[in-house]
């Protein structure tokens, strides 16, 4: 994939655009942009992105890859779905953010320290250890994303909530060692390496 | 008029007429006031019964003028019906009740509104005669198509197939025009995805198998004359030999050049073989017949830039300040010859607002989109050749930053011009008796007001787009495809279609006497007492449509065919020697005289308003029918419009102790409203000159106002009325009263 990244795209050519259809989930949707701007006006965030959605499918036309993937643009979306219930064309948006956001990680070239990308991964692996959240080792593995004093300092503060909750027997500590999961892991594996499987197979379809 | 007059005056008490007026009164007013010679009343007049009351009088009693007093002219016009009587109307529904308030002290002056009205129409109809109709007609169901493109191949084809023979003058070598040149066009059907075939060769062979269309290749038009029913036409062939046909109608179908993109230095054409515009890229497409497109120097396209509005939707010196309308969905149309071909190929249409008007527009952009052409909103600064290939340089208007693209090819949409021959407000026009043929018209017209049609912008003929497209101000001759305004093949196949409706109408019209839109249907035309005229030529000059030549006396020429009887040269005429049978100086002067004008101290002024029948009249009846109230000392009467008002009117009313005079016209200039194109602008010339009339008589200038008025000013035609009467209490009445 690294020669991917390097790979010199022609401006306003459709090398860029031809590979976010192959290997970004809705990918196909952003050659149908109109390029109205209703999504980025309907943004909640949109004030803070660099580059709202109707602006990222324009700068995939423009062949913009490293700008494109290595935006923070696309994980500040919060999912509302406002720009997809608006869109007159009827783009995915939110689905197409995510693709792109899912996409730069894989080939390593999201923002290292965007909140969201660190979040969503530790979301993920705990998520697949055993096909349920496990809230309390997601909660503390948060704690300490950024540091270990940082993580004692956030723990301690949210100590009393803790106390609380254990009390109204909302959490267990016993969650810590183990956990509950899914009744059928083994099935659960199967179903993760076949979905990592058929996006191999995709990406390598279209390298070659 | 040998014929005697006698005029049957009916009243309705209908619609609440009866409660509201004194209908006895009234009918008294019309017998001893206006001399009608029978007067009734009914309660119902647009009954069977009523109705029939008029009948069996017009039967059995001899009448010949009928004066309904009712509701307005606009309002039961089937059931008020009548052959071979004169008939008017008096509005007194929509014109008295409706307007006025349910009070005692309205009652009086309602009523007295409405005692005016009947006195008007039944004076009126003393001054009418019943149309006889134009005798010397003609009906010639043969059909000129001068051009033979899209347009004009379709016109023919449409009319042939309503049953009239047809000729087509084409100035080239063969039929098809600009889109002969075409490899597809953008489709027509549903899902509007791909571009279809043109077309054109199966209206070739359509047009050869058709027995009831000739054709003139390489020929020109020297001489048009005539009118519509008796047109002759010189059809002239390049070796010079000329043939002289008679016409009924005419379609002038002469499409349009492509802009010259030579003038745009900046877009490298000219410079570069590889820029062309869209009409040479469809040209290379048509000889590719299918195969891959290579650039100029033959090597293999990999990239295409599209670059639209070249030369057009531009404000700068020599540009075209018009939206072509076909240049976006064509650029759409020649990315997917590429992209048809091989996706690979890179497709890149760069628009500042990209308009694909018509049903699959937007169905065919968008599927342009799946097949994977890039739309880019930018504006392109300039095109450079670099090593080997060419350079667009543009803003990127979306992500607001400079940048450029490198592509083999260029192609530049540049916009239509239309080939409307020659500007008939720019060249001399021949003395009357003198006809030179100028290689420049295309019609080549006799007419004494030019030889072409006249243009009213950017070089297109004028016709009214909106209202009644394909009207010229030429009867009988009608401007269809880009010749009137920018269009893509589809629109020139619907407007040519309407071409050769209006045409079959105009032959069938001006075979029966009658007049073409808007007063369809009319038998009355004007006539002229050739003994009182000056030789003034205002009436030549100012008839909007050319219907009027000069012999080489330079007395006026009617030709009854071409008139649209708006009466413009009524106004027009200083001498007053121009009247129609049922429209005249008299018609409306001795109504406004009627009136009753009481004196200066009871403080009851009257105002005339002349409003135009066609938007202030039916304004004002709509205003009646929203209940919007206005001065009862107002007295309407409708005219055929402002340019048919005649100035000895307004000096009549001011003579007569009027206080005051309200115009209402349709709005004039370049978006004109105005039914008749030019009357409203020429009757606000004329009102202009107004002023020294109000001198001599020493008078205020603000006794008479013109305004514009359009159908849908239900507020404001009132409005002006009521303003005038605030006006005349300011500044007095008017001291000729007696």
């Amino acid at each position: 994939m690294s020669n991917m990244n390097q790979a010199m795209v022609e401006k306003y050519r459709n090398d860029f655009l031809k590979e976010v259809k192959a290997n970004v989930e809705e990918g196909d949707w952003v050659q149908m942009c109109m390029q109205c701007g209703v999504c980025s006006g309907s943004c909640p965030f949109g004030p803070y992105w660099d580059h709202p959605p109707q602006e990222l499918f324009m700068m995939i036309r423009a062949g913009k890859r490293e700008e494109v993937l290595s935006s923070n643009s696309m994980w500040m979306c919060t999912s509302c779905y406002n720009c997809i219930a608006r869109c007159p064309r009827e783009l995915p948006i939110t689905h197409i953010m995510h693709g792109l956001a899912h996409y730069a990680d894989r080939l390593g070239l999201a923002p290292k320290e965007q909140p969201t990308r660190k979040f969503a991964n530790r979301f993920w692996d705990n998520l697949v250890k055993k096909g349920r959240v496990n809230e309390l080792k997601l909660g503390v593995s948060l704690y300490f994303m950024n540091g270990f004093i940082e993580g004692i300092k956030t723990a301690m503060a949210a100590a009393p909530l803790g106390m609380g909750m254990m009390k109204a027997k909302r959490l267990s500590p016993m969650e810590y060692f183990g956990g509950h999961g899914v009744k059928d892991s083994k099935g659960l594996d199967a179903i993760l390496k076949k979905a990592r499987q058929i996006e191999d197979e995709k990406i390598a379809k279209y390298n070659s | 008029m040998a014929e005697d007059i006698k005029i049957g005056a009916y009243i309705c008490q209908g619609c609440g007429i009866g409660e509201r007026v004194d209908t006895a009164q009234l009918a008294q007013v019309a017998q001893r006031d206006a001399k009608a010679n029978i007067v009734k009343e009914h309660p119902f007049l647009c009954n069977a019964e009523g109705v029939k009351m008029i009948q069996d009088d017009i039967d059995n009693e001899g009448v010949n003028r009928v004066a309904i007093c009712a509701c307005s002219r606009r309002a039961k016009t089937d059931a008020f019906s009548f052959d071979n009587v004169a008939i008017t109307r008096a509005n007194l529904r929509e014109g008295v009740i409706w307007i006025r308030p349910d009070t005692d002290e309205a009652r009086e002056t309602t009523q007295e509104m409405a005692e005016d009205y009947v006195r008007m129409a039944v004076t009126e109809t003393k001054y009418m005669s019943l149309p006889t109709g134009d005798e010397e007609t003609k009906y010639t169901p043969n059909l000129l198509v001068v051009g033979g493109g899209v347009s004009g191949m379709t016109a023919a084809i449409e009319a042939a197939k309503a049953g009239y023979s047809v000729a087509i003058i084409e100035k080239t070598g063969a039929l098809g025009g600009a889109a002969a040149n075409s490899w597809k066009r953008i489709p027509q059907r549903g899902p509007y995805a791909d571009p279809e075939d043109t077309g054109v060769d199966a209206l070739i062979s359509e047009i050869e198998a058709n027995d009831k269309i000739t054709v003139h290749l390489n020929s020109t038009i020297t001489k048009t004359s005539g009118a519509p029913g008796r047109f002759s036409v010189d059809i002239t062939t390049e070796s010079g030999s000329t043939v002289t046909e008679n016409f009924g109608a005419i379609v002038q179908a002469s499409g349009y050049k492509e802009y010259d993109a030579s003038q745009l230095p900046e877009f490298g054409y000219g410079k570069s073989a590889n820029v062309v515009t869209q009409a040479e890229l469809d040209a290379m497409a048509k000889e590719a017949n299918g195969a891959p497109l290579k650039t100029k120097d033959g090597k293999d396209v990999t990239s295409v830039a599209f670059i639209q509005c070249v030369g057009q939707r531009s404000d700068k010196e020599g540009h075209l300040p018009y939206c072509s309308g076909h240049c976006c969905s064509t650029s759409i149309k020649q990315a997917m010859y590429f992209k048809d071909a091989n996706p690979d190929i890179d497709t890149n249409v760069i628009y500042t607002d990209l308009r694909t008007p018509g049903a699959g527009g937007e169905d065919f952009y968008r599927s342009g989109q799946r097949k994977g052409i890039t739309f880019t909103k930018g504006e392109v600064s300039e095109v450079v050749e670099s090593g080997g290939s060419l350079e667009v340089k543009f803003r990127d208007l979306i992500l607001a930053e400079d940048t450029s693209e490198k592509v083999d090819l260029v192609v530049l949409a540049t916009g239509q011009v239309a080939n409307a021959g020659v500007n008939i407000e720019e060249v001399d026009q021949d003395e009357p008796g003198q006809f030179t043929v100028n290689v420049d018209s295309i019609l080549n017209m006799d007419y004494r007001q030019g030889k072409d049609l006249p243009q009213l912008k950017y070089g297109f003929s004028d016709s009214h787009f909106i209202c009644f497209p394909y009207e010229t101000r030429r009867t009988g001759i009608y401007a269809t495809g880009p010749v009137r305004r920018p269009m893509d093949m589809q629109q020139a196949i619907e407007d040519a279609t309407g071409a050769a409706m209006k045409a079959i109408q105009a032959i069938e019209n001006a075979a029966k006497g009658r007049a073409a839109h808007p007063r369809s249907g009319d038998l009355s035309f004007p006539h002229f007492r050739r003994e009182g005229c000056t030789q003034c030529k205002r009436c030549t000059v100012e008839c909007p449509f050319g219907a009027i030549d000069e012999d080489e006396q330079r007395f006026p020429v009617f030709n009854e065919e071409r008139c649209r009887r708006c009466g413009t040269c009524m106004g027009a005429c200083p001498v007053r020697v121009i009247s129609f049978e049922n429209y005249s100086v008299d018609s409306v002067g001795q109504q406004l005289k009627i009136v009753d004008i009481p004196d200066e101290f009871d403080e009851k002024p009257r105002i005339l308003a002349l409003a135009c029948e066609n938007d202030a009249y039916p304004a004002l009846d709509m205003a009646a029918m929203n209940k919007v109230e206005y001065s009862a000392f107002v007295r309407v009467i409708p005219v055929r419009c402002l340019g048919s008002v005649n100035l000895i009117w307004i000096t009549d009313a001011l003579n007569s102790g009027y206080d005051g005079v309200v115009l209402m016209g349709c709005q004039k200039g370049e978006n004109y409203q105005c039914h008749f194109v030019k009357g409203s602008e020429i009757a606000h010339i004329r009102m202009s000159k107004v002023d020294d009339t109000l001198q001599s008589l020493s008078l205020e200038p603000e006794r008479v106002s013109v305004h514009e008025v359009a159908i849908t000013d239900i507020e404001r035609a009132p409005g002006i009325i009521n303003e005038m009467a605030e006006t005349i209490e300011k500044i007095g009445m008017s001291p000729f009263k007696f």
